[in-house]
């Protein structure tokens, strides 16, 4: 007899669980460091890049895609510190301006190129599609030990536990340099923490981290997942340790409730559809960031109303 | 034996051949936001073991020519060296203590975290603290009479003792030129005197102090030596001998009343 739940669920789920973890970790810093529009901002950017690796190579496979991401990532940094220079602009106009000015080129490019035979357009860039990331192989339990199963597990499945892993790595070895420059970066400068360079690498993991969830899971989740796990963990917690712990329990409950209410709440509620599972996983977060400003027990002003 | 860095002043002096033994030595450093220039071409050698205060009107680029001369924010021109060494070489021996307000308290940090960050150089690339390092930051909290607060998140702290905790860090550096901007800025009477007897207490061990300074009035009282700037370099030297109305008079010009200069400064 076929598990339906291991067939067309658990992949789905661990792969919803893997791309908002490796989201929600970097997440934390741009929280603490103001820029969480980075991520939204990088998750438009990725767009041209994908679009312009998929005209040179002719393929969507990972490597040419976060080349392509990261390159356009790097343009956009690059674009915006011009800006900001010459035109004497404020960052977050000369941000607003690069951002959307390259999403809107992606989708030029995208409309005159002809991806009609891979799946690539602006509906997937947004929504994804976490669903038909099925096993049809893993027909029982018995199947995560079946050499054969295993290797049909959808690409995306370790693709996101490499990013993941990844992502770990770099929070670990970097982890004072960017504690210190995050919190200060005048001092961190002048301690020889290099606040640039490892800002700089934050922002390149971000794109990492954007363009490979958003593959799998569509950009709704990417922004969201930047943010709300991170935002909802400070309140929990005052120290940024326990903070990412937090942020990453609060990634996964996302990930798993929204994706069971989408296929399930429905039908509990009388109706007939399931609905998108990146729009609840992010709608989960939202309302758990809700929770945590209303209860969490380090939210702004908690202290002065307990003492 | 490495090369001398050049540090040519505006009037052909070789700075550093000079002064191979000052904390810091800059020439002809100018630096701009954009457009704007902020200091122009300043000269200044600090004499080893001083205390001196850079003091200036509003805007007159004190803050700058710290960030300038620590490599914080980036020079248009000018050469710096540090106890005679290019600042690469030698920044472990400088602690910078930033503006309080320059930093977002809110951030998730105990104090104890803060004040670790100091050992930053010591505990090493793929290391994190351990207990020898928690016990030197303990140590360093006590001097400033913040042991009591070790595990307090830093936004629960008044702006006297954020302040403290500061100083704290820049004492767990170990360093020998202690560059502070503005630490009397905003705190408590009480945590004012707790702070100069610190740094008095570190330059009676020799140590070298350089504050960003607004207070003319405790001027005299603190400080053994005076830079004062407005955009250039008015005048530096012992307090007894530049702190005096003409100086101030060209730098804060009618900025300060003559009743004002003639009873803070000195002669």
């Amino acid at each position: 007899m076929t598990n339906t739940f291991v067939q067309l669920s658990l992949t789905p789920i661990l792969i919803g669980v893997l791309a908002c973890c490796a989201c929600a970790l970097p997440g934390n810093f741009l929280v603490l460091r103001r820029q969480s529009l980075i991520g939204d901002a990088i998750s438009h950017v990725a767009l041209p890049g994908i679009v312009v690796a998929f005209l040179l190579t002719g393929t969507l496979a990972a490597g040419p895609m976060l080349i392509g991401a990261a390159g356009a990532a790097i343009v956009a940094v690059g674009l915006i510190e011009l800006i900001r220079r010459l035109g004497n602009i404020e960052p977050g106009a000369a941000m607003g301006v690069v951002f959307t000015t390259l999403f809107a080129a992606g989708v030029l490019l995208l409309e005159q190129s002809d991806t009609s035979k891979v799946h690539l357009d602006v509906e997937h860039a947004l929504y994804g599609n976490l669903e038909s990331l099925i096993w049809l192989r893993g027909t029982s339990w018995a199947a995560l030990t079946d050499p054969v199963a295993l290797a049909a597990l959808p690409p995306q499945l370790g693709r996101l536990a490499l990013v993941l892993l990844a992502m770990v790595a770099f929070t670990v070895v970097f982890w004072k340099e960017l504690v210190i420059g995050t919190f200060d970066a005048g001092f961190a400068a002048s301690i020889g923490a290099r606040p640039g360079p490892t800002g700089f690498g934050l922002v390149v993991m971000v794109a990492v981290a954007a363009v490979a969830a958003f593959d799998a899971v569509g950009s709704i989740i990417v922004i969201a997942m930047f943010i709300c796990p991170p935002a909802s963990a400070r309140m929990m917690t005052d120290r940024i340790g326990p903070q990412i712990g937090w942020s990453l329990g609060f990634a996964t409950l996302a990930a798993v409730l929204g994706y069971v209410l989408a296929g399930y709440g429905p039908l509990w509620l009388g109706g007939r559809n399931s609905v998108s599972a990146a729009g609840m996983i992010a709608t989960v977060s939202g309302v758990v960031l809700g929770l945590a400003a209303l209860w969490g027990p380090r939210r702004r002003g908690a202290h002065r109303l307990a003492a | 034996m490495k090369p001398m860095p050049e540090l040519v002043a505006q009037d052909g002096r070789t700075l550093a051949a000079d002064h191979p033994e000052s904390p810091l030595a800059i020439a002809g450093m100018t630096v701009s936001y954009g457009d704007k220039p902020v200091l122009f071409s300043v000269d200044f050698v600090t004499p080893p073991g001083a205390m001196l205060a850079v003091i200036g009107p509003n805007g007159a680029g004190k803050s700058t020519l710290i960030k300038a001369a620590l490599g914080i924010v980036p020079r248009v021109s000018g050469k710096v060296t540090v106890f005679g060494a290019p600042w690469r070489d030698a920044r472990h021996r400088i602690a910078y203590v930033p503006q309080r307000a320059s930093v977002d308290w809110d951030f998730p940090a105990t104090v104890l975290d803060v004040v670790l960050m100091g050992q930053y150089r010591e505990i090493g690339f793929l290391r994190f603290a351990g207990a020898r390092h928690r016990s030197r930051a303990m140590e360093c909290l006590e001097r400033v009479g913040m042991q009591g607060f070790a595990h307090r998140q830093i936004g629960q702290l008044s702006g006297g003792q954020q302040q403290r905790v500061f100083l704290a860090r820049a004492l767990a550096q170990q360093a020998d030129l202690y560059v502070m901007d503005e630490p009397f800025a905003g705190v408590d009477a009480a945590t004012e005197r707790a702070i100069i007897a610190v740094l008095k207490d570190l330059n009676a061990q020799g140590k070298t102090i350089i504050c960003v300074h607004h207070d003319l009035a405790t001027v005299q009282d603190y400080f053994s030596h005076v830079l004062i700037l407005n955009l250039r370099k008015i005048a530096d030297g012992p307090v007894s001998a530049t702190f005096t109305p003409e100086n101030l008079q060209s730098a804060y010009g009618g900025r300060l009343a003559v009743a004002q200069i003639d009873r803070i400064a000195v002669g």
